[in-house]
């Protein structure tokens, strides 16, 4: 999954030079074989360095406080998202949904890698709920929804239908 | 800026120490552990750090790097490499060491499970050859692993001091003065035992827990799995243990009566929660203690255990004075009655007590009296005026259970005089917001009284000490556990301990004549007096924890009393009594997705499961097939009558039905001889290996799970006869009869291992298939021993009895019928437009709104579930006999329409779901 996820960040980047990647251990850590030094570990890391490499370190955020905000999302991701149980998912769907209240992407106005790892690591809890559970997640959705309509940032995954209102019908679930 | 912070916190020791090391302006406030900090999580989170544009920070590495960077320290790829690897593999080893170090006392666990973490950081630090994590100087990266570490690696009992890179650069930090200060403020100088209250806060560590692993959301006991590999080991152990055959030892005698603690044997004393004796149990109650201890308890005997199986009705209180006033009866009467309808449903439902008792004896007066005078004699009783409230019109004092209100602590309307059943929370009488007299709906007044109380926070520090050995030491729950942490975090309150009551054990201090006990200090006494009244040697069991465990069964919502108030009790009494070892408590059942109620008429009731026609085992099966293990469960009509066609019928009853009837059939009631091949040697290996894991499963009273493993071995049989065909073989030539002959008796005896691994859940069954097999009594006491051994135990030549029959099918028109008759007002209440109880799942409105637009029937798409299922079965078994194509093919067409017709009662476009639909 992390390498798929990388190589969609790659696409999304426009990076020229496509990375080889392998994994280690029994957990598939991604590592980033690089010519000039060690080894990079670890999916956060290795998207922050692609970012870097693409130059464009406005996506870690253009303040040291929105850096801190994206920093501690993508923490967020690989920590609480990965491996959550199906408990956790209700409270994590509920946290977020009350923090996107007032919110258009995950580090407030402007889009940033936190939403891009986000989304992918909130797509497999979203798949699989209802429309009903969905709608109790208004603003969880509508963030959703807006991301995976960003250009570029989907690739690898298949769309959801997170939103119903009265123009769509039964049809599109 | 604002930095929140609690004591005992290891996180909030790493922000500390970067606040000092970085030299960041931040105003540092000390909070609750359970304080809210952060306002749009659910959990509370700390440390937090409020920056100047009113954002929260939650995560300690994020606040870390954010101080570092304020302070003009970037941080470098390499360092955010070092907080990632902390944070996704360093923190779960590090949950998990610490839960074992601070809450189960076991430090010499510690080091395996931070070997690997502290390996890596070794290999790292002297590979680099640097003081620090990323080079010369100190960075972001060895403020937080240094934190982190600290706990562990500062105290020498754990033995962690090896690595000679870890070490020195450890020391390195050490010798940082801001790093050590943080760490005085977070543990006080008191080392690991100052994080103990903040650890008792948290989860438990999933040993799962790490990165890249995919959510698990299918339910354990329901995926099917896949074909588990078998080595070529594993297949020649199975075959050696087969080889063995019965057990020479001999067979274990009848019962002798009394059962007493044996030395040299697991002796073990199981007690199901006293049901209460004017109402007649319905199936939750049944499942929750009764049924779940006896299944334990006949699995127990099994194995080899000494068991003493022990319960009985709880007497006294004013719900049975009220129900004698009701019927015209003495409370006498009506327990005496009571008592005999519950006798005789726990018979019919085949609970084998050893011995099933009741509260009003004068055992239970003496036990009890000889309690209260030691607790009193020790000082645990303080005496104080109640206020409690009192009916006027119904001219007396209202029992707790006899109020009904508004819950003071979450404003649920129907919260009991002394809990909540919705937050859970006891709640004193008086404290109930519009409390109403139950019977006579009047508003009661406040009258005062004295009474004695139980000192609880005297005894809190012995209680808290011998749970910590019991719960880690036993098997509890996990919602046993967690409900018990929780009510240790909210503090103790002195409980009172006497009623002004009439129907109860007395009081016999002077000072408190006309009194009698709490119900609740007094039933749990019950168990001792009960024992009592089965042998006068009852001290043997009750004041001997050496010798003896205790297991408690019941419904969560008993929990609190068997962990918390009778623990105090006998503790406070000081008479080496025997505590509990292993609290085992179930979810709540749920009647077709309501709740039960007597007075709705929902739900079956113990009496009426008789009247259903359908057998006391089956509904043992059923129930046990949904135990709330974990999780609420509900009981549907529709759904046993689906287990009872799939499970039981069509694989578990067909596989031994089968195996029978080409024993008697084809080898005229002989069991064949049998040459074993590899594809017998792999059979023998995969149904070991889940008679392993039953035994596991029930070991730690998993009772659902372990079901499951009975019916993964009728479906490995199912297959292999399937896949053999011996009924084709044995018209062959010499070779094939073998053949034919081999797979026979594998089977019969498969069928024979069954028999006795459904005997805790289908004892009448269970005995059935012995006598049809005319099995030897020594398997019963062979196969459940050590890991499980799969014995031959029908050996060839061996002669059968008659095969017929196990179980019957289970019709629609049949179930439709109960479902209706055991349904109850309850529509008729809800169209009526009663409110709302707070419960309703809330997508209630947009399914009506879905329902109304497309023409949804939710109680015909519940028939036609049915239907499909049916015409599926019918539908494989026509594949499997290899019948016409155009049969099978009009059958297929019947099942597609029946499947559309569904899908338009749920309200779903007919067009099949793209990935779901196929799979069913």
């Amino acid at each position: 999954m992390a390498l798929r996820e990388l190589s969609s960040l790659e696409k999304y980047l426009g990076l020229k030079k496509l990375n080889k990647y392998s994994t280690q251990g029994d957990k598939k850590v991604p590592v980033l074989q690089s010519n000039n030094g060690p080894p990079l570990v670890g999916l956060v890391t290795i998207a922050c360095h692609l970012v870097k490499d693409a130059k464009r370190p406005n996506l870690l955020g253009d303040s040291a406080e929105s850096r801190a905000v994206v920093q501690q999302w993508l923490e967020y991701r690989v920590t609480k998202l990965d491996g959550c149980t199906k408990e956790d998912t209700k409270t994590i769907l509920k946290d977020l949904n009350l923090y996107l209240q007032d919110k258009v992407y995950m580090a407030g106005n402007q889009f940033t890698l936190a939403d891009t790892f986000m989304y992918f690591g909130i797509h497999p809890l979203i798949v699989d709920l209802s429309v009903q559970e969905k709608e109790q997640y208004v603003n969880m959705a509508r963030w959703f929804d807006h991301i995976q309509r960003s250009p570029g940032v989907r690739h690898h995954l298949p769309p959801v239908v997170v939103l119903r209102n009265r123009i769509y019908t039964s049809k599109h679930h | 800026m604002k930095l929140f912070v609690s004591e005992g916190n290891p996180h909030c020791l790493k922000v500390l120490a970067a606040v000092e090391v970085s030299g960041v302006q931040c105003d540092v406030q000390y909070v609750n552990h359970e304080e809210r900090v952060v306002p749009f999580l659910s959990r509370p989170a700390l440390p937090a750090l409020l920056l100047p544009s009113g954002l929260h920070l939650f995560s300690s590495n994020a606040i870390c790097r954010y101080l570092f960077e304020v302070s003009g320290k970037d941080s470098s790829e390499l360092c955010n490499q070092w907080l990632e690897w902390e944070a996704t593999d360093l923190q779960p080893a590090l949950l998990q060491a610490l839960h074992l170090a601070v809450l189960q006392g076991k430090g010499s666990e510690v080091s395996k499970v931070l070997q690997g973490p502290l390996n890596y950081m070794e290999q790292s630090l002297s590979k680099g050859n640097t003081p620090y994590l990323t080079g010369e100087a100190v960075s972001v990266a060895d403020v937080v692993l240094w934190a982190a570490l600290y706990p562990v690696l500062s105290d020498a009992s754990l033995a962690l001091g090896e690595r000679a890179s870890v070490n020195a650069w450890f020391d390195r930090g050490a010798v940082m003065h801001s790093c050590q200060s943080a760490a005085q403020k977070v543990l006080q100088g008191k080392g690991l035992p100052g994080m103990k209250s903040y650890m008792q806060r948290q989860p438990a560590p999933q040993s799962s827990q790490c990165r890249d692993t995919q959510p698990c959301n299918g339910n354990p006991a329901e995926s099917e799995e896949g074909e588990r590999a078998v080595s070529a080991e594993e297949m020649e152990a199975a075959a050696l243990t087969w080889s063995k055959g019965l057990n020479t030892c001999p067979v274990a005698t009848d019962r002798q009566h009394p059962i007493l603690p044996q030395e040299g044997k697991r002796n073990i004393m199981v007690t199901s929660a006293l049901p209460y004796v004017n109402n007649v149990p319905h199936l939750g109650n049944i499942i929750g203690c009764v049924l779940s201890a006896d299944v334990f308890s006949r699995y127990g005997r099994l194995r080899g255990w000494n068991m003493l199986f022990i319960c009985g009705t709880d007497e006294y209180g004013t719900a049975t004075e009220n129900k004698a006033r009701e019927e015209g009866l003495t409370p006498q009467q009506i327990c005496d009655k009571y008592h005999a309808i519950h006798s005789d449903i726990y018979k019919w439902f085949q609970i084998d007590f050893n011995f099933f008792g009741r509260t009003t004896t004068e055992k239970q007066t003496e036990i009890a009296q000889d309690i209260f005078w030691r607790i009193h004699k020790h000082g645990f009783l303080v005496e104080d005026i109640v206020e409690q409230l009192r009916c006027e019109k119904c001219q007396r004092f209202l029992a707790d259970r006899f109020v009904e209100g508004v819950c003071p602590h979450c404003s649920y309307p129907e919260a009991r005089g002394d809990q909540c059943d919705k937050c859970g929370r006891l709640i004193n009488a008086v404290e109930l917001r519009e409390p109403q007299c139950k019977v006579c709906k009047q508003t009661p007044v406040i009258r005062t009284s004295k009474h004695l109380f139980l000192d609880l926070p005297k005894l809190e520090a012995q209680l808290e000490q011998w749970l910590d050995k019991s719960t880690s030491t036993g098997d509890w729950t996990a919602n046993a556990k967690q409900i018990t942490r929780s009510w240790m975090r909210d503090g103790l309150k002195p409980r009172c301990i006497t009623r002004d009551l009439r129907w109860g054990t007395p009081v016999p201090h002077p000072d408190f004549k006309e009194k009698v006990f709490y119900v609740w200090f007094d039933a749990p006494i019950g168990y001792l007096s009960i024992t009592a009244n089965y042998t006068d040697q009852w001290e043997k069991w009750w004041k001997n924890p050496h010798q003896v465990e205790l297991y408690n069964f019941m419904a969560k919502d008993n929990v609190p009393f068997h962990s918390v108030v009778f623990p105090c009790s006998l503790l406070g009494a000081q008479d080496n009594y025997t505590l509990v070892n292993h609290l085992i408590a179930t979810e709540y059942l749920n009647y077709e997705d309501t709740k039960f109620s007597k007075s709705r008429g929902v739900g079956v009731f113990g009496d009426m499961a008789k009247d259903t026609g359908i057998p006391s085992d089956v509904w043992r099966f059923y129930l046990l097939y949904v135990r709330p293990e974990g999780q609420d469960s509900a009981f549907s009509w529709a759904d046993m009558a689906l287990k009872n066609n799939s499970e039981l019928l069509n694989n578990l009853g067909n596989f031994i039905n089968r195996a029978g009837m080409f024993v008697t059939k084809f080898f005229e009631s002989c069991v064949p001889a049998m040459e074993l091949q590899q594809e017998d040697k792999k059979l023998l290996a995969l149904v070991g290996w889940e008679l392993q894991q039953y035994i596991q499963l029930l070991d730690k009273v998993k009772i659902r799970d372990a079901l499951r493993h009975i019916l993964n071995i009728s479906r490995h049989g199912n297959q292999y006869i399937q896949l053999n065909e011996p009924w084709k073989k044995i018209k062959g030539g010499d070779t094939e009869r073998q053949r034919a002959g081999t797979v026979t008796g594998v089977s019969v005896n498969i069928a024979c291992l069954l028999s006795v691994m459904m005997l805790p859940y289908m004892p009448t069954v269970s005995q059935t298939i012995r006598d049809q097999l005319n099995a030897p009594q020594s398997c019963v006491n062979t196969m459940l021993q050590g890991t499980g051994t799969f014995v031959c135990s029908l050996s060839a030549g061996h002669r059968i009895g008659t095969v017929s029959p196990l179980f019957q099918k289970l019709e629609v028109d049949q179930i439709e019928a109960l479902k209706k008759k055991f349904g109850g007002q309850q529509t008729a209440t809800q169209s009526a437009g009663s409110t709302p109880p707070a419960t309703v799942p809330a997508p209630a409105a947009p399914a009506v709104e879905v329902a109304a637009v497309i023409g949804a029937d939710p109680e015909k798409a519940k028939q036609l579930t049915l239907a499909v299922a049916e015409q599926g079965e019918k539908v494989r078994e026509l594949k499997a006999q290899k019948a016409e194509k155009a049969a099978i093919t009009a059958e297929v067409a019947k099942l597609l329409d029946l499947k559309k017709q569904l899908a338009l009662a749920e309200g779903k476009s007919p067009a099949p779901a793209p990935q779901k639909g196929k799979k069913k």
